[in-house]
């Protein structure tokens, strides 16, 4: 059952990427037209039908995870991350019927195949619930919670799409610096995806002796070659060979490690992508996304955020605060992970509040959706590895 | 204050933008007509001269609300930057543990009171401007967009109609205005008629749903203050060690809870093949469950005063991470424990002058919990405890002290009184006995006294909780939710018709989804003839594009 489940996700990620490449197709190839002269471009029906056909069988995965782990899959980042990147899939299945546009397609489906693909860099076996996290409040808070943030994060996708659309690439600005920034955040995920894989089948590992931080001696495995390595530190494995720089003893040097190699293959990527281009790599896209209509974008955007406001804050809060009283007496305690969800669901309420007026349609409004999704996988990532409270589970 | 009159010979209050009766702007702003409450003018718009018109007007002011959001939305995140003052380690001075852990940045955090920022003054005076400005918008504008929704007219003037974002118009004679209707009406719109006009209006109900949740949030937030009042919360820790029974704080001493067993039970890496691997990752074995198996009991009614208390048994529950004991409103959770706490040492004598079978009847228990001081026995021995630490140690004075009731670190100061002495008049032989610890206090003893036995217990911390405020906040936080769901999954449509000189007008207005409102204007209007209509704004931003593109040109 557990390795069907883990087979499922794959074949789910190979229909994301299907979908991706019959929207890019429906987008391109508009000038197929059959014997009689008619459109015949049925690329934008085939990319749906694959997005759908992913969706069930990510379903199937974590319907045959469930059964094989005895709890809703969402206990851990890899769990969790992969079903935001499901709920993601699963927004979009909604909504595209709707607008039928398959340009949103084209800018959803690569953000949820990198989000599983980021989510399986984590450890990915089993794990065993710990006693706060045994009750039925796991699924009904953490699924809620997911499907509101999946819903989230296609007004992302529809404001990145918005912001391609319109930006003037023509001249440097602040804005083409921003969409570019964008770009290479992505790309640089793109790139710690990859490296992982790559040292990962090479079954890469260096352990080195070093000096922690309260002056003993102790080891620790690298799974990338140092850049940098940890404070006096001394490879005593076989593999690997000894980092150039060290780090001081207060950093977590595997990680600044790891950081480095994702930015250093990001930049790699962009800057290939940008001297192929000769030109932003947004930019480069724009053309693709000449005939959107940027109004209907930002109705999309904004709808989406409408639709999964409410969502994200039944299961981000109003089922958090449920779950909260029964496991840890308290409703609310300003934990680092709550607040920043309160953080979230303010900043959503800000939006909707500012789209009341019409000065804040459009493109500041596809930037707000940018920065809402930024800090949702800030709440995923970062609270959860780096600040430490209740919720650091992973 | 002046009343605005239109050219229908409506008297409008000040400040009216859109004509109440016919619908005609009153002022000349745009090409679009604002939509907003309908046109309608709000007290906010309508009064500036006292100090409380001013108030009022700010914090009517939807900027002013999203700048109060903004601001507790940063300070709060402020808050997570270093742990707050509840979530450092127990019996860590604040003053000195920011600046150890974080430096310099610790220590201004801990200088500004980052470390206790949610109970600061100037955060719970943010949440109070939060509710203040909630009340207020919402009064500002519930009253004038429930008369204009009221009583809205269906016939309209054409400079509305031509305002209006989706419109279009065309020959009159063509259209099947009944087709138009049933169209309408299978649409499930609510459709009016007047003079040949026609509003037809869906999901009105929808436009309630900012003021319900408002509404609940206000309620929210006043159940979340009154948690500040006395004798609506109470949080409580009771320790409780295995066998005994304690009395439940803020009950009057009325309701006991009795711990029969405390059990932690642990992931086995052997039988759990699934969670081999994962377990086998872990440094130290991964907890599965941790139990208190509990009695709850009610002092009964019956007895009479002074008489010994009889507890009668309620109910049985295990009581465990998520699944507390719950009665009256009050709960108990499991939230800590101590496995193993010393409860009982059992001691006997020795000696090397002593003949063994003269000792052999002495031996005496001691109860850390309650110890008994004097212990006699037949053949003549006497000990008595001079005096008892639970949790031993030396005072900066070299005094010994103990430092609370548990018996962490117990020191007991034995007397023994061999069968010839007197304990009236002599003194015996004095020592102090520990945990690994036999240390005579006077000369010439001749009996040493042994440690036999020791009994351990498993002790469970359970808290007690009590909130009253909880209903509240259940009510405030479902009204809420209703409210958002009623403005978020309902839209207030409305499709306007109008017959004028034999064109016919053709105008829509949605408060949002604007997609929607033009597929159902595109449904009715097939085979029905009804005027194509256009989206003023789409046109309107091509415009502007082309004007920007052209200006590009030109300086090429
Ligand atoms: C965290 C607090 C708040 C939340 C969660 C909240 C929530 C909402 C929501 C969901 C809407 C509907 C928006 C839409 O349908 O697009 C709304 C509308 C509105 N809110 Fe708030 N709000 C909050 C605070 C405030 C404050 C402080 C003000 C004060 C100015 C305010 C004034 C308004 C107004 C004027 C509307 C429009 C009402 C209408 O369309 O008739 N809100 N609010």
């Amino acid at each position: 059952m557990f390795e069907l489940s883990s087979t499922l996700l794959f074949v789910a990620f190979g229909l994301y990427m299907a979908a991706t490449i019959f929207f890019a197709v429906s987008i391109t190839g508009k000038k197929f037209k059959n014997r009689r002269g008619l459109e015949a471009n049925k690329s934008g029906l085939f990319g749906y039908i694959s997005a759908v056909a992913g969706l069930i069988s990510a379903l199937a995965y974590f319907v045959a995870r469930w059964l094989a782990v005895g709890y809703a899959p969402v206990s851990n980042m890899f769990e969790y991350t992969t079903a935001l990147g499901i709920a993601m899939s699963l927004a979009f299945v909604i909504i595209y019927p709707i607008y039928k546009n398959n340009y949103l397609g084209l800018f959803t489906m690569p953000v949820v195949m990198l989000i599983i693909a980021y989510a399986s860099m984590f450890p990915v076996e089993a794990q065993p619930l710990i006693p706060a996290l045994q009750s039925n409040w796991l699924f009904i808070h953490v699924i809620t919670t997911a499907i509101g943030q999946g819903i989230l994060a296609i007004g992302f996708a529809a404001g990145v799409l918005y912001l391609v659309r319109m930006i003037d690439f023509t001249k440097a600005s602040k804005k083409v610096k921003g969409i570019e920034f964008i770009m290479f955040t992505l790309l640089a995920t793109v790139a710690y995806v990859m490296i992982g894989i790559g040292f990962g089948a090479a079954d890469y590992t260096a352990t080195f002796e070093y000096v922690n931080e309260f002056g003993e001696t102790a080891e620790i495995d690298y799974v990338l070659p140092p850049i940098v390595g940890p404070n006096e530190g001394e490879l005593v494995s076989e593999q690997g060979f000894n980092p150039v720089i060290s780090m001081p003893e207060f950093i977590r040097s595997d990680d600044v490690n790891t950081v480095l190699w994702s930015v250093l293959g990001g930049l790699l990527l962009y800057g290939g992508l940008r001297f192929g281009f000769r030109k932003p790599v947004a930019g480069a896209l724009q053309p693709l996304v000449r005939n959107v209509n940027p109004q209907t974008v930002d109705e999309i955007s904004y709808r989406a955020i409408a639709i999964g406001f409410p969502v994200f804050t039944l299961g981000g809060l109003i089922f958090a605060m449920i779950w909260a009283q029964i496991a840890w007496t308290r409703f609310w305690g300003w934990d680092p992970k709550e607040v920043w969800a309160l953080i979230t669901f303010l900043f959503y309420a800000a939006y909707l509040h500012l789209r009341l007026s019409r000065g804040w349609h459009g493109e500041k409004s596809a930037w707000l959706c940018v920065i809402g999704f930024a800090l949702i996988m800030f709440n995923l990532i970062f609270v959860n590895l780096i600040i430490a409270g209740l919720h650091s589970y992973a | 204050m002046n009343k605005e009159t239109c050219e229908c010979g409506h008297k409008n209050p000040y400040g009216t933008y859109l004509c109440e009766s016919c619908g005609k702007p009153l002022k000349e702003d745009g090409r679009l007509a604002n939509m907003r409450y309908e046109g309608v003018a709000r007290r906010s718009q309508t009064y500036s001269r006292s100090v409380i018109d001013k108030i009022w007007n700010f914090f009517s002011s939807v900027k002013v609300g999203i700048w109060i959001i903004v601001l507790i939305l940063l300070t709060s995140s402020i808050g997570t930057l270093f742990p707050q003052e509840m979530y450092i380690p127990p019996g860590e001075d604040p003053a000195l543990y920011y600046a150890q852990e974080y430096g310099i940045l610790g220590q201004l955090y801990y200088d500004l009171g980052f470390h206790n920022l949610y109970s600061s003054w100037w955060y719970m005076l943010l949440i109070a401007a939060l509710g203040i400005s909630l009340v207020i918008a919402s009064l500002d504008r519930f009253v004038p967009l429930y008369r204009a929704l009221k009583k809205q007219r269906v016939t309209r003037h054409a400079a509305f109609m031509k305002k209006q974002r989706v419109y279009g118009e065309g020959i009159s004679s063509n259209a099947d205005l009944e087709g138009v209707k049933d169209k309408l009406k299978s649409k499930r719109y609510k459709v009016r008629e007047e003079n040949g006009n026609l509003l037809a209006e869906k999901g009105r109900f929808a436009r309630w749903g900012p003021y319900v949740n408002h509404i609940g949030l206000i309620i929210f937030l006043i159940g979340g203050m009154l948690r500040f009042f006395p004798g609506m919360y109470l949080d409580d820790y009771v320790w409780i060690r295995e066998g005994e029974t304690e009395v439940i704080s803020g009950t009057d001493g009325e309701y006991f809870v009795e711990n029969n067993e405390f059990l932690v039970e642990l992931y086995d890496e052997q039988d759990e093949d699934i969670f081999q691997e994962a377990l086998m990752r872990e440094d130290a074995p991964v907890v599965s469950n941790y139990q208190t198996n509990a009695s709850l009991y009610k002092r009964s009614e019956g007895g009479s005063i002074g008489s010994e208390t009889e507890l009668e048994h309620i109910k049985d529950h295990d009581i465990r991470v998520n699944e507390p004991l719950t009665f009256e409103g009050i709960s108990l959770y499991q939230v800590d424990y101590k496995i193993n706490e010393l409860s009982n040492f059992t001691f006997t004598l020795e000696s090397e002058t002593v003949e063994e079978e003269q000792l052999e009847e002495v031996v005496f228990n001691v109860d850390l919990n309650d110890p008994q001081m004097h212990y006699d026995f037949d053949n003549g021995y006497q000990v008595e405890i001079i005096e008892y630490f639970p949790n031993f140690y030396v005072s900066d004075d070299g005094e010994p002290m103990t430092m609370n009731r548990v018996p962490d670190n117990p020191r007991i100061i034995f007397e023994v009184f061999p069968p010839d002495t007197d304990p009236e008049t002599e003194t015996g032989e004095i020592s102090m006995i520990g945990v690994q610890v036999n240390e005579a206090l006077n000369e010439g003893h001749e009996h040493r006294i042994s440690m036999q036995d020791v009994e351990l217990v498993d002790v469970t911390g359970l808290t007690v909780r009590r909130d009253h405020t909880l209903p509240i906040i259940i009510v405030g936080g479902s009204i809420f939710m209703v409210g958002l769901i009623q403005g978020s999954y309902w839209h207030h449509r409305r499709i306007w018709i109008q017959q004028k000189d034999g064109r016919l007008l053709v105008a829509g207005h949605a408060n949002k989804n604007w997609h929607a409102l033009k597929n159902d204007i595109a449904f009715i209007s097939e085979g029905t003839n009804l005027p194509e209509v256009h989206d003023q704004l789409d046109e309107e931003e091509k415009i502007e594009e082309d004007k920007s593109k052209m200006n590009e040109g030109g300086s090429r």
